[in-house]
This record gives structure tokens, sequence and C-alpha cells, in this order.
């Protein structure tokens, strides 16, 4: 830790550093307003598949680099997870050394562009800043900044391909490619390891390709990275099931060294109340998948999707506001989110209830389904919901929902998106005998090197946090990366 | 990408297809399934592995013509590709030495059943196969059924071929004949509920192999799932074989045709690019 402080002191003292800083008083830049982020029309964007966000202009991205004080004791960075030296990413930004800002970001940061999408700025970088904590004024834009100057990189057509290390022909394998598996594949590619990621779907991304839409996070974007590491020399197989089409064990006879499991928490989480199973139901897994990964609402594809004139969506994350606001796009009249804690307790990005809001979708908060109903094809068309309250805080640190008695009602609906969290998937450590698991299906591994209970074996992302974010499961895909490359520097020696 | 290496025809609407897949041919076993993806507009489906050779590194699979993708997988050539085929899939059937087997097949079914017939044969069980379809010409892999089963009885609607009659005729014959300790039943989810009435009625363990819709076939969507003795499983991974005895039929029939009405209209659009 003492280490990184001195680190970002030394990086601060630059003539650069200190000459932006006495460019502009800090009174100048604390009466600013916080830039926003250029978005497409509400009643336009809910009927296409577009990227609502369009990004900062030039002028904006400076306007707002500049109300960075450029703090001695930057705050943001330790609501960073992988701690990203922000104010010397934004500064390069303020000095208009927009690919240097890039180079910044990725020195802790695979996929800049992608975090500075989805990542949830508000609870962590934003939340921790000056402007936030002392201020108490809206913090420095640094999510938008972040977008911004990841996508000047990949827009000048001048992304560099990170610096590998010579080959040193140790064959490792990484297990899933969403962000976890991305991450640490590049980090140990870089070192000189042969790395080859192997991926169930037929899709390389994760939950960045099948779960999160277009319209949030373009598959472009995603598969711009992917082409970086396949520069790089990263292979990908797709179409194959680590525990399925081989095993653990089979790969390491195939002379694959140490392993990184990036497998994701895909299994989705039914309420396993009456009439769930009836048609037109669906987990948000599977709606979003339909739509995303195999293009369900494109007639020029054969997998089809039921869209529906009235949608429930069940749940307050972010795959209950990707499957609401995919819904209201699939042409839905009406599209609601049914959630039993307030607003408050939503665990979704603030800006995507903000979007889905926009876009007209209606909020049902504090209600909960109880029963289903269909028709006579077995198509659901009712659904019975009670009213709820809040109590206590409960474990999550979130008020405990209660129903209130005699409080059910009934509301037509003909499509219900049940997005109500996920658990680990479990193909991997059923296939691995031994493999240390805690209750709730996730695997064990050491905080520090991401070593599961089994020497050689790695694991980090979903897999090991349960559902959790993009940017947690990268940090634990390139901390794991260090770790297994300590460990098979230590093997080879022996 | 995976090719064909060869393509047969059982029936007007029925064959089988061997396909390149090294790893997968090594690590099935009975019961298990492939997912495939015909082409980047394809959708993904499950079909079972009839069987596999390791040593040339391809698997069987034998497709009916049912909706647009099963038309497109026949309407390939030996030679062709299909983009995508992962697997093996699901829970591996159990095989043991328990004494008497009744398998029962109808239809397309027939095919996911042989491997499962093979197996109990050579645990050292005495296999009875009855095997059910519309009339003469649909009955498929008949040879191969007579080669690992003791006795084969064929039924069909029209009486065209064995006797006239359905399945659950031919099972309650061998039922009265003789001790029945298993059956196994795989086939049209109909056939399936009245198979696993048949056996309830004499108290024999049944399974019944489900072929639900599927996206991914690894517990990712729950587009598979099904009520087993009222709780919600998911046929991909924990099937796709169960207890017959405990599966909501009706509820199974119903969700196959949640995409009825698309399913048709590409179907016929499919047919009118084909003319
Ligand atoms: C709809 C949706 C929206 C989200 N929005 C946000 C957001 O805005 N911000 C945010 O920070 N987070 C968000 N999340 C959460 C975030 O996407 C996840 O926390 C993150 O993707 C986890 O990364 P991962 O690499 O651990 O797993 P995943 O991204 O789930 O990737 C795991 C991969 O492993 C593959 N796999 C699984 N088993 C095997 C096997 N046996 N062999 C080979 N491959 C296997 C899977 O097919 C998958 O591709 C969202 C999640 C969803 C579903
Ligand atoms: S805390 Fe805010 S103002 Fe200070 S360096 Fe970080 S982003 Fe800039
Ligand atoms: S097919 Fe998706 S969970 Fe079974």
């Amino acid at each position: 830790m003492e280490k990184v402080a001195e680190y970002l002191k030394i990086e601060r003292a630059q003539e650069w550093r200190g000459e932006l800083r006495k460019s502009m008083k800090a009174k100048e830049r604390t009466s600013r307003e916080r830039v926003d982020m250029l978005e497409r029309d509400p009643d336009i964007r809910n009927k296409n598949i577009d990227e609502v966000n369009l990004g900062l202009t030039e002028e904006l991205a400076l306007l707002e680099a500049q109300r960075c004080l450029d703090c001695p004791n930057p705050t943001c960075i330790s609501g960073c997870p992988v701690g990203i030296n922000i104010p010397k990413f934004i500064k390069k930004i303020d000095a208009h050394d927009f690919l240097g800002a890039a180079v910044v970001l990725k020195e802790t940061n695979a996929l800049p562009a992608v975090c500075g999408r989805v990542c949830p700025q508000e609870k962590q970088c934003e939340n921790n800043c000056f402007y936030t904590i002392s201020l108490k004024k809206p913090a420095v834009a640094i999510g938008h900044l972040e977008r911004f100057a990841a996508d000047f990189e990949r827009d000048s057509g001048k992304v560099a391909i990170p610096v590998v290390a010579e080959s040193n022909g140790i064959k490792v394998a990484v297990i899933g490619s969403g962000p976890a598996g991305l991450s640490a594949a590049g980090d140990l590619r870089k070192l000189g390891y042969d790395v080859t990621v192997f991926e169930a779907l037929h899709e390389i991304g994760g939950v960045l390709k099948y779960g999160i839409p277009e319209f949030r996070l373009p598959n472009e974007i995603v598969d711009v990275e992917i082409n970086v590491m396949r520069d790089m020399g990263v292979k990908f197989v797709t179409n194959f099931i680590v525990g399925k089409t081989a095993s653990v064990e089979d790969l390491k006879a195939q002379g694959f060294e140490a392993f990184f499991i990036g497998s994701g928490a895909g299994l989705p989480r039914f309420m396993n109340i009456p009439g769930e199973n009836f048609n037109g139901i669906f987990s948000s897994n599977e709606y979003l998948t339909r739509v995303n990964l195999m293009n369900a609402a494109n007639p020029e594809y054969d997998t089809p999707v039921l869209s529906g004139k009235n949608v429930a969506v069940i749940g307050g994350g972010n795959t209950a506001m990707d499957s609401v606001r995919t819904a209201k796009r699939l042409g839905a009249e009406r599209a609601m989110i049914i959630y039993r804690r307030s607003e408050e307790e939503m665990p979704a990005r603030l800006e995507e209830v903000k979007h889905a809001k926009e876009e007209g979708i209606e909020f049902m908060t504090l209600h909960n389904p109880v029963e289903y109903f269909a028709d006579e094809n077995g198509r659901v068309n009712r659904v019975r919901i009670q009213k709820m309250e809040l109590g206590e805080p409960d474990a999550s640190g979130r008020r405990r929902p209660y129903p209130i008695s005699d409080s059910e009602f009934e509301i037509d609906v003909d499509t219900v998106v049940v997005s109500v969290g996920v658990s680990p998937n479990p193909i991997i450590p059923s296939s691995i005998p031994d493999l240390k698991m805690t209750d709730w299906g996730t695997i064990v591994v050491d905080k520090e090197t991401m070593q599961s209970s089994i020497p050689g074996l790695f694991a980090g992302g979903d897999i090991v946090r349960g559902g959790a974010t993009v940017i947690l499961a990268m940090g634990d895909g390139r901390k794991a990366a260090a770790g297994m490359h300590k460990y098979l520097q230590e093997k080879v020696k022996k | 990408m995976n090719k064909i290496v060869e393509k047969e025809f059982f029936s007007e609407n029925v064959a089988k297809l061997v396909i390149e897949a090294p790893e997968i041919a090594v690590s099935r076993k009975p019961g298990h399934f492939v997912i495939i993806r015909i082409d980047e507009k394809g959708e993904r489906i499950p079909l079972t592995i009839a069987s596999s050779d390791s040593e040339k590194g391809t698997i069987t699979l034998v497709i009916q013509k049912v909706g647009v993708t099963s038309a497109k997988m026949l309407a390939l050539e030996t030679g062709d590709f299909i983009r995508d085929v992962v697997g093996p899939l699901g829970e591996a059937t159990h095989i043991e030495k328990i004494g008497t087997v009744l398998c029962a097949g109808g239809g397309v079914g027939v095919a996911p059943l042989l491997p499962i017939v093979e197996g109990f044969k050579k645990a050292g069980n005495r296999v009875i196969t009855v095997l059910a379809a519309r009339s003469k010409d649909l009955v498929i892999l008949e040879e191969q059924m007579r080669e690992f089963s003791d006795e084969v009885i064929i039924m069909t609607d029209d009486g065209s071929y064995g006797t006239k009659g359905l399945v659950t005729h031919g099972m309650e014959e061998v039922i009265n004949r003789e001790k029945v300790n298993l059956s196994v039943v795989i086939g049209p989810a109909i056939m399936m509920k009245f198979a696993a009435l048949t056996t309830k009625k004499y108290n024999i363990k049944t399974y019944a192999s489900l072929n639900t819709i599927m996206v991914d076939g690894t517990g990712m969507c729950g587009a598979c799932r099904i009520t087993v003795g009222g709780k919600t499983k998911f046929v991909c991974v924990d099937g796709p074989e169960f207890d017959a005895h405990e599966v909501d039929f009706d509820q199974m029939m119903s969700r196959l045709g949640a995409y009825k009405e698309q399913e048709m209209e590409a179907y016929e659009n499919y047919l009118k690019t084909v003319e």
C-alpha cells in the first residue's frame, strides 16, 4: 500500500502535472457544472438498439477534466476496485494528451471502454471524489472521462497492442471468456505464457456479449478488445465446456500447467411461486440471450422470442433494467419493473434507472409477485402481486421487505422476465471432486493469489463472488494472473 | 466448424448425419446430447448422440424434419460444415445390471434410445425393445436395435408392419408375460406420458428422456425447465432423463408449443425460399 502512495506522489510531482494545476484556480474549477453525457432522444432510442449514450465531445471532456483538482490525497482511487490512477488519466485529458490518458487507464484496467460504460461509478470512484465527500457537489464525471479516453483511442485506429514478453512455452488454460477470463488471459500472455481461453458458448465475451444489451454496450467495443488479445497471441476455443467436452485432468494431460476458472454465475434463480413455468415467463438470462446472443429480434435469424404487449420484469438490478428496456424495444406497450423494495435499495446503476424512466418504463416498487395465471394455451396472462413495506436492514445491509396483508391484486401481463439473481455455474466445480466450495456454490480462493484449494487451479469473478460486477471480475483476473505467474515460476525452478 | 462425413436417409423425413467432433466422440456416454447451430443465423437446438466412434473422432446424430432447423440439417450434404457443435451435455444414463429392461421408442426417439439399449445389453441385462411408428416406412434403426436387444417388438398405427397398435400395447404385452425390472421410454411427449402411465400401473421404475426447448444447454437460461415431482428442474443439466412417473408431461407439451406460431411462420417462409 505504501509503495502505491509513494508512486502516486512521485507521479503527481511531475512537472507537467504541477503546471496544469497552476494553470487554473481551484475556485474556478469547482465553480463549474458537471457536464452531461450526450444521449439519444428517449422516444426514438426506445424503439431501436442503438447505443443510448453518445459520449463526450472533446470540448466537453476538456471542460470536465479541468474540474478535477488533482488532489494531493486522491480519495477517488480508493473507490476504484482496480486502483486506476484517476487524477493522472484525467490530467492527461486536461493536457490534450488523449492517447496518453488511455495508456494510463490500461496500466490497471484491460477494458476501459467497457468499464467506462458499465461500472457503477456513483458507488465507486465518484462516490469517493473530493467533490462528493467534501464539497457536496456532483463528482467529477470519472466514468464519462474514462469512456472518452478509451473511445478516442479506439476511434483513432491507434489501439496499442501491449508488449508481450518472449514466449516461455508454458501452457496455461483460462476457462470462461467473461471479463475475469479476458483480463487473466491478457496479463498471462503479457508475461509470455502460451494462453488458451476455453469458452462454452459460440461467442467470446461472457455476460458482456450475451447479457448486457447492445444499447448499453455495443458488441463491437468488446470485439475490438478481443481482437487486440488475438493479436497478442491469445488463443480462443469456443464451444468447449471444460468439465464436459474435456476435464481439467484431460487438459493437464495435454500439457496445461495452470488453470484460471472464470466461469461466472450463470445459473438463473426463480422464485418458485405457482405458475412460474407457464409459457411467456423467462429468466432474464434466457430473454437477454435470445435477443443479444441469438439476435432473436432480427427476422433474418432463426431464434424466436416472445414480444409481449404487457411485460413485467421482476427485480431491481442491472439485469432487470436491461430486460425491461429490451422489452420496450421489442414493442411492449407497457413495460414495468416489479421490485419488492423501494427505489433507493435498487442495486442497478443510477444511470440505468434514469434511462429506463425516460424511456417510459413503469416502476412498481414495493410490490412482489405471488402467483401467475395462464390462458388455455398455457401462456401467462395475469400475475397476482402483493404490496410490501420495509423493515430493518438485513444481512445485505438493505432494508428487508415484508408483505402487507390483504394487499394482493392482479394485473394483466403476457410476458414476464424473472430477474431475481443468479447462482454460480456448477459444471466446473462438480467436475473437480476435491475443489473446496462455499455453501453458496462459489469457489473458495486465497484472497491474495486467487488460488483455490487445489494448487495450480485459480479462480475469480462471479464464480468466486456470486453475481458481482465487471470491474471486480477483471480485478480478480489480474490478481490471479499474478498469482499464477508466481506459482509457475516457482514450479519451473524446482 | 464440424464437418459432415456421412449422411444416410432412413426415410423421407429422417436421416442420420455422421459429424466430426473428436473431443465429444471421446467423452460422450449413452444419454448425452449436443447443441448445434447450423450457421451464423441459426438457432441452437439439442440433438441426442445416437452413437460415436472415438477412433474416427465422429458422432452420429439422427434428425427428423420437424421445423426450419431440422429441415436445414437434412438439406446439408456430406462435406458440408455445421457451424457450432458443443457437448457432450446432460447427465449420462445410469446403466447397471438390473435384470430385464423394457425399452420403448417412438418416432425419432428411437435414435437416442439406441445407445441406451446397447449400454444395458452390454451391462448384461435382458433387453426387450418396443419400437413404435405411424407406418412401416417410418420404422428406423430396426437392424441396429436387433443387434443389442433380446427381442424387438414393432408396433405401427396402421398395421403396415409388426403389430397394429400403440407403443403401450406392445409394452403391456411384455409386462403381462414376464417380470420387468426397469423401463426406459423416449419419444414424443404424449407417447412418454402414456408409456409412463402404463408402467406406473405395474409399479415398474421408468425413465423418460425429455427433449425440451433449449438455448445454451449448460444451465444458464432455464428455457428447458420442467416440473418433476413438484420441483422445477433444468433438463439440460439435471436431465435429460428423469423418473417418468414424476414428470409433468402436460406442462412439457405446453412448453414445447411456446413458439408454435413463430415456428410455423418461419417454416412456411423457409419452404418458400427452397422452392
Ligand atoms: C444483464 C446483465 C447486466 C449486467 N450489468 C452490469 C453492469 O452494468 N455493470 C457491472 O459492473 N456488472 C454488470 N453485470 C454483472 C457482470 O456482467 C458480471 O459480474 C461479470 O460479467 C462477471 O464476469 P465473469 O468473467 O466472472 O463471468 P461471465 O461474464 O459470466 O463469463 C463467464 C463465461 O464462462 C463461460 N463458462 C462457464 N462455464 C464454462 C465451462 N465449464 N467451460 C468453458 N466456459 C465456461 C460462460 O459461458 C461465460 O461466457 C451484469 C450482468 C448481467 C447478467
Ligand atoms: S477525488 Fe475527484 S477531484 Fe480529486 S483527484 Fe479524484 S477525481 Fe479529481
Ligand atoms: S437450455 Fe438453458 S438452462 Fe437448459
